[in-house]
């Protein structure tokens, strides 16, 4: 379904977000998975590493799963690949249960994040490792390693061995001996976490490219957000074992469904009020002497602990004005800037005591910014800005 | 500014140099002078005399001594080495049982340290300990003690004829097997613990990555697990063959008087037949024959450390 689109020439430049364009067969009821997770459960000991996790991917998708430190991703990747065996649940690969097969029969190829190249063999023979055990003719292997090799980029270092290359060309000894494979799923446990910043963004736009000349389906782990957004056709968010919300990244991003995700994805204002009146188009939060309007239906009670959900980068900053208006803007004074280069920060410590940040993008080329602390300001912005979260 | 540093590299390959000094200093004493002696007597002739060979280097006769003393000198001994196939064969039988006795070794001291390298980390060290704790009784006492297991109606014999597996007790003692029981016996951790050393350190996540491209674990042991292991394999293979070559206790207490080893053949002519030049001349051939693996593990260990994995984060 998705493996047409190998002969397309992506450049890296355009990419803003990581899908194709209306490539989503997520939304589609009647697409069936290519890995399909039922409630699939695995504890060490007393911890479960992994708890009732449901999920479903498909053919051609980049899943990126996003989550702190020690939430179980690599676990999950580890149940995928066969290395642990879940306590519960089932995982489907084309509608099959693989919990019998053991992770040499899987057709599966993980990339470590040690990435665990074989010292004692050279690039070469790590790449055509995989190849050999399916026992294909030599001059296959060949030219398969070949054309990996130049795929990634290590055209010519194929006789090195591992120790004598970079940290960034090891990691596409990793990457191209598990590609050689072809596998069902690829899963990249924090495959750019060793590089450094600059190298790792290009190989960000490489992974993408690769993704996409293949027309294989990647399973990323990453801890960082950023990554995700931009290599994920969707995101999985993970928390203390469980998948907490699963969207593309604007999703994720706009439409965060908790007071946690919202806050892990990016920087957010949490005003808590209670849900003043709720239509199916719009949502008032009464909060101390203001009100808050969200243009969207709320699925909670009258007068329920409700929280607005607000990007700074959404919230207008200007100069106090007299009487303030009621609804969407409150007034305080500036207490602290953060300045970024291209965006400056606003901290604002607002009457009531609560602090609002409010992200500012610097357009104009002037050292002296227009306001400083201790400044009185308004904050204010529209209806659609924010999001009205019941949890 | 310049001259300062100067200094201080002076003085650095000074502290270099003199690190060094002490090992140097250490084998000078204590294996290349007494080497020189053996060579010196090994190019002597027998008399019955103390010492019981000639020429002997007078130095108060000053130059003329020195003359006298190396106009003296021959290499007989060394062609009686060569006349002589008692010599030429215990050499070879001495190479043979080391080798065998390796291969033994080998296979049982393999699988012992790679269980050891896979157990729980706790559980490791007393196994560990369970390998040296030999080492705590003299070495002499422990091939006694397998004399009186294997003789004839010995702990061994007792065990074969209680389970039925034998109806005559057999005669272990004085055999080539119980040269091989006492040797693999007593070199066992000198192959156990280097194979122990570098199995350890390997990295779990290189045998998942193998079963991951597809490799049942049974070929991920031939293709990752031994090939990584190669320099622990060499380290106890040199660290057992070098030794047994030149074994004298074990093979004299256990072993049968008709085929002697090298070691007893060069105690023979020193102890009994009082032919210290013979003997001098014997053991400096074993030296010359034991150099050339000796050479192969240097290098091999020179190569190891150029190779360090550690270095890339392997
Ligand atoms: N083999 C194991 N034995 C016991 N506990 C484990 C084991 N592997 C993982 N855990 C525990 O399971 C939880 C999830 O671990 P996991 O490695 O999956 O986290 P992660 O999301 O990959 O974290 P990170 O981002 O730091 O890599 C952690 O609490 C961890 O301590
Ligand atoms: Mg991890």
């Amino acid at each position: 379904m998705a493996a047409d689109e190998t002969g397309d020439e992506a450049a890296g430049g355009t990419a803003t977000s990581g899908p194709r364009a209306g490539f989503a067969p997520w939304s589609n009821p009647n697409a069936r998975p290519l890995l399909r997770l039922e409630g699939i459960g695995k504890k060490f000991g007393d911890i479960a590493a992994v708890e009732q996790l449901s999920l479903d991917i498909h053919e051609g998708e980049f899943f990126a799963l996003l989550g702190p430190s020690g939430c179980g991703k690599t676990t999950l990747l580890r149940l995928l690949a066969g290395f642990e065996q879940p306590n519960e649940g089932r995982i489907l690969l084309d509608g099959e249960d693989i919990a019998g097969v053991p992770p040499h029969r899987r057709p599966v190829n993980m990339m470590f994040q040690s990435y665990a190249l074989f010292p004692h063999l050279t690039v070469a023979g790590n790449v055509a490792f995989g190849l050999r055990q399916e026992a294909l003719p030599r001059e296959e292997i060949d030219a398969r390693v070949n054309a990996m090799l130049a795929l990634v980029k290590l055209d010519g270092l194929g006789a090195r061995k591992p120790h004598q290359l970079s940290g960034g060309q090891r990691q596409r000894v990793a990457l191209a001996r598990a590609l050689v494979k072809r596998p069902r799923v690829f899963l990249l446990d924090e495959p750019l976490a060793a590089l450094d910043r600059k190298l790792r963004e290009e190989t960000r736009f490489e992974l993408m490219e690769l993704q996409r000349k293949l027309g294989l389906t990647f399973i990323i782990v990453t801890h960082d957000q950023e990554e995700a957004m931009i290599l994920a056709s969707r995101i999985g968010v993970m928390d203390r074992g469980r998948l907490v919300q699963v969207a593309t990244p604007p999703e994720i991003y706009e439409q965060p469904n908790s007071r946690w995700v919202a806050d892990f994805i990016g920087d957010v204002n949490l005003i808590e009020g209670q849900l003043a009146s709720a239509g199916p188009e719009a949502a008032i939060v009464s909060f101390g002497a203001g009100r808050l309007r969200a243009a969207q239906a709320v699925d909670a009670p009258l007068g329920a602990v409700v929280w607005l959900a607000l990007r700074p980068e959404k919230v207008r900053i200007a100069a106090a004005a007299s009487p303030e208006p009621s609804e969407n803007a409150c007034s305080g004074r500036i207490v602290e800037i953060g300045y970024l280069g291209d965006v400056s920060i606003y901290k604002v410590k607002l009457d009531s005591g609560l602090i609002m940040k409010a992200a500012v993008a610097n357009l104009a080329r002037q050292v002296l910014r227009p306001f400083s602390v201790g400044d009185p300001v308004a904050l204010s912005w529209p209806a659609d800005a924010g999001v009205v979260l019941t949890q | 500014m310049s001259k300062a540093l100067r200094r201080d590299a002076r003085r650095r390959a000074w502290n270099v140099r003199a690190v060094i000094l002490l090992p140097a200093l250490w084998l000078a004493v204590f294996f290349l002078v007494p080497f020189l002696i053996v060579l010196k007597i090994s190019l002597s002739q027998t008399v019955i005399a103390q010492p019981p060979y000639i020429p002997v280097l007078d130095l108060a006769a000053g130059w003329q001594g020195v003359k006298d003393f190396v106009a003296g000198l021959s290499p007989e001994s060394y062609g009686l080495l060569g006349s002589d196939d008692l010599y030429y064969t215990s050499y070879l039988r001495s190479l043979s049982i080391a080798a065998f006795s390796v291969a033994i070794l080998l296979v049982i001291g393999y699988p012992m340290a790679y269980g050891i390298s896979r157990a729980p980390r706790r559980v490791q060290a007393i196994l560990v300990l369970a390998v040296i704790l030999p080492f705590l009784t003299a070495f002499l006492i422990r091939i006694y003690a397998w004399i009186n297991i294997l003789q004839r109606d010995g702990l061994l014999n007792k065990v074969l004829l209680t389970l039925g597996l034998v109806h005559e007790p057999p005669i272990w003692l004085s055999t080539d097997t119980a040269i091989y029981i006492g040797i693999v016996y007593s070199y066992l951790p000198f192959m156990v613990l280097p194979l122990y050393a570098s199995l350890e350190k390997m990295d779990g996540a290189l045998l998942e990555a193998a079963a991951d491209l597809g490799c049942p674990w049974w070929k991920s042991f031939w293709l990752v697990t031994v090939p990584l292991s190669l320099p622990g394999v060499m380290a106890g293979v040199l660290l057992c063959f070098i030794p047994i070559v030149g074994e004298f206790v074990v093979p004299d207490l256990l072993g049968g008087s008709d085929a002697l080893m090298i070691g007893q053949t060069l105690w023979t002519e020193f102890f009994l037949n009082k032919d210290w030049p013979v003997a001098s001349a014997v053991a400096v051939a074993l030296l010359l024959l034991l150099i050339v693996p000796i050479v192969i593990y240097q290098h091999l260990q020179v190569r190891a450390l150029a190779n360090d994995p550690g270095k890339a984060g392997l």
